[in-house]
């Protein structure tokens, strides 16, 4: 559960987001990543451990260089949370359809 | 095939919406809102009984409900104000779950009539955060509800 709620948090926040939606369609290296924001270099490395902390992101080391990737397998587990809850009320809209049909038809 | 009930949940916003549309004539859809026994009969299931205290269907009204587990032990207790309650159309309430950490939601609900015999609700809820509306949307994770049980519900439902 912990780190399931480290990862809302994770998501909670405008500039991890960015870098969710940068590192999407191309894995990058921290350098590329801060190049596209005005906040410290040092703001956005902390950023990148928490996502990468969260598995949101993976790094790769690739000579001198590490890339970060993002981990699809993560980001749909955080797309199936809201699942459990639709299920929730679909099950107490089903049951209050099957309630008040027959409710009309009695009366 | 489409799910009938869907949850809209936008990422780092503090509100959500639920639509689900209802074989049903909006004035029965209502129905099941405004009277008390229907709402602990669909509110219940074979896990907790959902029981109103309290229930004032009305501009300005409040309510008060309380579940308990199979055992008969209080799961948990709620209540909310009525702010507006029209026929058919509308209700805005509050809901919040005494003694926990998840704040008050404030509720807009609208029924809107799609033909004779369908209509549909669509939910409008709004938390205090947005860190809060994710706690509450974990809440079936972390009371283990099981998709077994809920299948079980709507199969005995249906016979």
């Amino acid at each position: 559960m912990n780190l399931r709620r480290d990862v809302f948090q994770a998501i909670a926040d405008p500039t991890r987001r960015a870098i969710l939606t940068l590192v999407a369609t191309q894995a990058m290296t921290a350098g590329a990543i801060a190049a596209n924001f005005d906040t410290a270099r040092p703001t956005v490395s902390k950023h990148l451990q928490i996502l990468t902390e969260c598995e949101l992101l993976t790094q790769e080391q690739s000579g001198r260089e590490i890339y970060y990737h993002l981990n699809p397998n993560k980001m749909k587990e955080i797309a199936d949370f809201i699942e459990p809850f639709r299920k929730m009320w679909d099950a107490r809209f089903n049951k209050l359809e099957a309630i008040m049909k027959n409710y009309k038809t009695k009366k | 095939m489409e799910p009938k009930t869907k949850v809209n949940a936008e990422n780092g916003r503090q509100d959500l919406t639920i639509t689900r549309e209802f074989d049903l004539p909006v004035e029965l859809l209502f129905k099941a809102y405004a009277e008390p026994e229907i709402i602990e009969q669909w509110m219940s299931n074979p896990y907790s009984t959902t029981k109103l205290m309290k229930f004032e269907g009305k501009d300005h009204g409040s309510y008060r409900m309380e579940t308990t587990g199979p055992q008969g032990n209080v799961a948990f207790r709620a209540n909310g104000v009525i702010h507006r309650f029209t026929e058919n159309k509308k209700i805005i309430r509050t809901f919040e779950m005494e003694g926990t950490p998840y704040g008050v939601q404030l509720e807009v609900y609208e029924f809107e009539p799609l033909g004779e015999d369908s209509s549909r609700l669509n939910m409008h809820v709004i938390y205090e955060s947005g860190t809060q509306r994710d706690e509450v949307l974990k809440l079936p994770f972390a009371q283990g509800i099981n998709m077994a049980h809920n299948r079980i519900e709507e199969i005995l439902g249906k016979k």
